[in-house]
């Protein structure tokens, strides 16, 4: 009776945390401007076999086969611990145990099994994760982006995960020994694969109060990890377990090389070139000062960009293809995202803390994370959109901060100003006497 | 040879490095070549081509993009051109991908594509052997690549030398950028350790290929650099595509 009041208090308050922190997330993202991305209209088809293959099929992870093994462990013990998990919440809320085993019966025991041996798996991974990031140090995971705050998140997970699994096998175990004695209260649920062994080894011997404490000390350690992991969600790189899914929904499925259309411009310049047929000028309603192309901030990228930042887990398998990153350049893809995401979590603690429903003006903007520098480095070559394994693409918003760059600041790298010059004045990018079709004469006809 | 009331098969889209860049302007003569071996109808527009605005756009410049690309599309439209060649991989993705949106549509083909296409109809026919056996690696531009999937195409046309084709560590869809793309062409780099083309050059040249081949005249540009700054020049050559055929059949 007072492990449910408890459980029902601990419930409580963990939900309602963890609520209050993604209905921030939420806010943030759709700070974001809702704006087509140009695909083609019928594409809903398209976009769920994105959600199959990619999000709950993770094709793209495979493209790097060792870590996507290890990571399909965790994935996996993740998605059927799911069901473990509402019987700890049905138990912690009525005072039953294992209350799906009586009406299960065998079916019972082979899901239990079949959660204990991926978490021994899960376990097995999350070893060599942890190896791989603070004993191998990847190169990846060892970026000047990924100094402080992202390398102990991610430490922090895979600890959490290694507390689950004592959890998991703790109660497991105890339980396994406390239904051999026939404890009261102890349902025979079956044999477990691994607790069936690892429950005598482990525990074997000990007195029936002993054995009950450790059992309970397991069913809590797995219930307050996994409350401690709902709240925690929101400050970690880990919202991708749910994001994945939207993220690749709404992923953009043009051909790759297409740079989104501008159609405000379009329509300008055609009015430009050919008055006559031309619209009216733009009604008065539209103020001169609403007129922006591009983006220098988070306001002004699609929402869509924003749930991608949210997305990102940093596992920078974007920069560690990207060409300039990989000659020492100061550009590197994860970076642009962790950082649209920082900017929109600052602009919504601003709102939080003047309790302002619309964005505050900090006198701050997107290039106070992102330098000019960086955004200029980028070849467009597509290989940090070809490399996310839950596409997300750095690539539109760095294009995003290009065009604010040339068209609001007519800033950008000194460099390029010859190339518009003779852009505009010779329609070629280069500004030569020669014809165009002058190599026609090396043609014998 | 300007498009002037009749109907060609196809046009031949130059773009400005095949035009006035010394290198990429063999290509284009090479290309045009095949054309002509191969009795393909062709016509080109001349001076009425303009840029395609594919650096104007990637450098973020919309307004020089659409200025460009309009021009082009009433172009294009008025001499009601069906089908385009274009041996540019910036000029193909451009005409083929980002026109539509603005009321150009065409069907659009990489001339390795063409080639490709001309090799199996037979109106192209690989005869004599220089290549046969001599290893050549091919360098995979990111516009024909990643941004468009067209992976096999070059492949087949290469492979229709004989020759021995052998890939470097990042090819197709992880190849390595030359650095040339999103504009860089026209600027320079960013501090760094290297410089992207030397980066992808050291790989090619690891392959212990005597010829590296590309699609691009950006990439042809790079890898030459490239393979200069290495001093491997003397024994190290890059061709395009299109250059390989026809110097096949010539000798």
């Amino acid at each position: 009776m007072i492990q449910s009041i408890l459980f029902a208090i601990v419930t409580a308050t963990a939900l309602y945390l963890a609520g209050r922190n993604f209905l921030k997330i939420r806010r943030n993202i759709l700070l974001g401007k809702d704006e087509p991305d140009g695909s083609q209209p019928v594409a809903a088809g398209e976009r769920w076999r994105n959600v199959l293959l990619v999000a709950f099929g993770q094709k793209k992870m495979f493209s790097r086969p060792i870590p996507a093994i290890f990571h399909f462990f965790i994935y996996a013990a993740f998605l059927l611990t799911q069901i473990e998990l509402i019987e700890i919440f049905v138990d912690g809320f009525t005072g039953s145990h294992r209350v799906f085993s009586v009406a299960l019966g065998g079916f019972y025991t082979f899901i239990i099994s079949l959660i204990e041996l991926l978490s021994v798996l899960a376990f097995v991974a999350t070893v060599i994760f942890l190896a791989r990031r603070n004993l191998l140090k990847i190169s990846r995971f060892q970026k000047p982006e990924m100094k402080g705050w992202p390398t102990k998140d991610a430490n922090l997970i895979l600890l959490g995960e290694v507390l689950l699994l004592t959890g998991i096998f703790s109660m497991n175990g105890a339980d396994t020994v406390l239904q051999s004695m026939g404890a009261e209260h102890y349902p025979q649920a079956g044999p477990f694969l691994v607790s069936s062994s690892l429950g005598p080894a482990l525990f074997g011997g000990m007195s029936e109060g002993a054995l009950v404490a450790i059992e309970r000390f397991g069913w809590w350690l797995h219930a307050l990890t996994v409350f401690g992991f709902m709240v925690y969600l929101a400050y970690s790189k880990h919202l991708h377990i749910f994001l994945a899914f939207p993220n690749t929904y709404f992923a953009r499925i043009n051909a790759r090389g297409e740079v989104a259309n501008m159609p405000a411009i379009q329509k300008e310049v055609a009015s430009m070139m050919n008055p006559e047929a031309a619209p009216p000028p733009t009604p008065e309603g539209e103020a001169e000062g609403e007129l922006s192309f591009g983006a220098n901030d988070v306001t002004k990228l699609r929402w869509q960009d924003l749930m991608a930042a949210y997305t990102c887990t940093e596992c920078g398998r974007c920069t560690s293809v990207c060409p300039a990153n990989l000659t020492g350049k100061k550009l590197s893809p994860r970076k642009i995202m962790m950082d649209v995401r920082d900017r929109c979590e600052e602009v919504g603690r601003n709102m939080d803390a003047q309790k302002s429903s619309t964005p505050i003006d900090d006198g701050k903007s997107l290039f106070d994370y992102i330098s000019r520098e960086e955004i200029h480095a980028c070849t467009t070559c597509n290989a940090c959109v070809e490399a996310c394994p839950v596409l997300i693409n750095p690539l539109d918003i760095i294009l995003q901060l290009r065009r604010h760059e040339i068209l609001m600041e007519s800033a950008g790298p000194s460099d390029w100003l010859p190339l518009f010059n003779s852009l505009e004045n010779s329609q070629a990018a280069w500004a030569v006497s020669t014809e165009r079709d002058g190599w026609k004469k090396e043609l014998a006809v | 040879m300007a498009a002037e009331g009749r109907t060609p098969e196809v046009l031949f889209w130059v773009g400005c490095a095949g035009s006035f860049d010394d290198r990429a302007q063999r290509v284009t003569v090479a290309f045009a070549k095949l054309l002509q071996q191969a009795g393909v109808d062709f016509a080109i527009l001349g001076q009425e081509e303009a840029c395609t605005g594919d650096p104007a756009r990637r450098a973020g410049n919309e307004f020089l993009f659409q200025m460009l690309a309009q021009q082009n599309v009433a172009v294009l439209n008025m001499y009601e051109v069906k089908r385009i060649v274009t041996a540019c991989p910036h000029c193909f993705n451009t005409l083929k991908n980002e026109y539509p949106a603005l009321g150009g549509n065409y069907e659009v083909m990489h001339h390795t594509q063409f080639l490709q296409q001309l090799l199996a109809e037979g109106r192209l026919k690989i005869e004599g052997g220089q290549f046969k056996g001599k290893k050549i690696t091919y360098h995979d531009s990111c516009y024909l690549g990643r941004a468009n999937g067209i992976y096999e195409a070059p492949r087949s046309v290469l492979q229709a030398l004989d020759a021995d084709l052998v890939e470097m560590k990042r090819c197709r869809t992880n190849g390595l950028c030359c650095g040339a793309g999103g504009a860089q062409m026209w600027k320079e780099d960013e501090p760094g350790d290297k410089r992207i083309n030397i980066e992808r050059t050291e790989e090619a040249l690891a392959t212990g290929a005597e010829i590296v081949a590309v699609n691009c005249p950006f990439c042809m540009t790079m890898m030459s650099d490239g393979v200069k700054a290495k001093e491997q020049q003397e024994r190290v050559m890059v061709y395009d595509l299109a250059e390989l055929i026809l110097n096949n059949k010539v000798s």
